[in-house]
């Protein structure tokens, strides 16, 4: 069984890879491309970890391999990053104290971006509920689900001014 | 963990698909949005020789309708059932559903066609497509064949499907005006499987003339229609007059089973709890 020549379009930059089928993409971002900002824990699903955008929807990294992920567009912490568009749910973050060790979150804040996006007006418990699939061991949440809450009613409020 | 090595191909269309899945025999394996399959070959629980990718194929894809049913494709993912909104007017049981599979990530991903053929006994999709009386559509090399769901689920992680066959399309009747449906699943937390989950579906009026399915999951092998449960309800003059009847009959029509979650006397005292708090919203939707 050998290796397959696919073609992956991450953060805007087209990359040519050589990889076994059987790696999914959270290694191969990780190991090929050095992308180290998307993380690894469960490698099963439970933990979100290593959640990214897929064609503009979150997904499990660990849960998708990089030979499915051929043709699809494909967005990581370092992309949303560089792009500024979560600058504002980075910085609440860091105010909040929204996190200690940082292990999940770059994925904490893809995941509350995609429900921002969807939902800009959401209650605590939506929140909640949408983050549900990450697991944080450091803050216990609440600040977390307080820097979402505060970047949710400051976009709302600068879509009022403009 | 790290899977086994395997290879893997992209079907170009439904005809391809199965000619590869008769080619692979017995180490084939389909894949479409992987988000059960996947972590099982993390976790080295399967070892397929060949994945054989059918998430592109257009056949599987779409939402439609006509006089007499719903028509989902096998593909259709899970984000796509639960913000349709021809399923939210004609499906609400599926969207209530929906909301339990998983997390945001995983929904995005999964297809309700892997959902039913991976035949998770904890899994809520089983459960809904009894208790709406799905016909499923099925094709392999002999051809296309229907199966109705309550014949679908055969046990743990088994349905009707044979090695070489895949799941096309899930057919599901309109229900007449004034159906009233309800979900509820008690877990652990948001997104864990289910310790115990009931589906159920009624037509009828809250006394006489009345037509319950109530469908437990997360209980046993595979998702059970509690029919001697809904003929304590339909016999009594009012369905809540039924209720404690209905709850003792659970006994003939659960088998529950101990695992690390909860042990099968307490997945019982759970059914009743899930039978009595549906009962109670659905004669309130009656009144709403």
């Amino acid at each position: 069984m050998g290796k397959h020549v696919i073609t992956l379009m991450v953060n805007g930059e087209s990359h040519r890879l050589e990889i076994e089928p059987r790696a999914h993409l959270a290694d191969v971002l990780r190991e090929e491309l050095a992308l180290t900002g998307t993380h690894i824990g469960c490698e099963h699903g439970v933990c979100g970890a290593c959640t990214i955008r897929v064609d503009g929807a979150i997904t499990r990294a660990c849960l998708l391999l990089a030979v499915q992920a051929e043709g699809a567009v494909i967005e990581t912490i370092e992309g949303l990053s560089d792009s500024g568009e979560i600058s504002d749910l980075q910085d609440a973050f860091r105010q909040r104290n929204a996190l200690q060790c940082g292990y999940c979150t770059p994925a904490m804040l893809i995941t509350a971006q995609e429900l921002l996006l969807h939902n800009p007006t959401p209650d605590r418990a939506t929140i909640r509920d949408h983050i549900s699939g990450n697991y944080c061991r450091c803050t216990g949440y609440q600040a977390i689900v307080d820097a979402v809450e505060t970047v949710a009613q400051a976009r709302q409020t600068a879509g009022e001014r403009s | 963990m790290k899977a086994y090595a395997f290879d893997y191909v992209r079907a170009t269309t439904l005809e391809d698909a199965l000619a590869l899945l008769e080619r692979a025999g017995d180490g084939g394996k389909l894949i479409a949005g992987g988000q059960s399959l996947v972590p099982a070959l993390n976790l080295r629980l399967l070892a397929p020789q060949l994945l054989i990718d059918i998430a592109h194929l257009a056949e599987l894809r779409g939402i439609s309708s006509d006089d007499t049913h719903i028509h989902l494709g096998a593909g259709t993912r899970h984000v796509e059932l639960a913000t349709s909104p021809l399923v939210g007017q004609t499906l609400p049981l599926l969207q209530m559903a929906i909301r339990h599979v998983a997390h945001a990530a995983i929904r995005n991903r999964g297809t309700l066609g892997g959902n039913l053929a991976h035949a998770d006994p904890a899994s809520e999709l089983p459960a809904c497509m009894i208790a709406l009386e799905a016909v499923m559509l099925v094709l392999g090399p002999k051809g296309e064949r229907q199966v109705p769901a309550g014949e679908f689920f055969k046990g743990l992680y088994e349905t009707a499907l044979e090695a070489d066959e895949i799941l096309v399309r899930i057919s599901i009747p309109r229900s007449p005006a004034g159906t009233r449906c309800h979900f509820n699943e008690l877990a652990r937390r948001a997104g864990d499987y289910a310790m115990a989950g009931l589906a159920m579906v009624m037509q009828g009026q809250d006394s006489g003339d009345v037509q319950i399915r109530p469908v437990f999951f997360g209980i046993g092998d595979r998702p059970v229609l509690a029919r001697h449960a809904a003929l304590c309800l339909q016999q009594a003059e009012n369905l809540i007059d039924g209720l404690e009847a209905a709850q003792q009959a659970l006994a003939l029509d659960l088998q529950p089973q101990d695992d690390l979650q909860a042990d099968s006397d307490t997945r019982m005292q759970l059914a009743k709890v899930l039978l009595k708090r549906g009962l109670a919203d659905l004669l309130a939707q009656g009144r709403g």
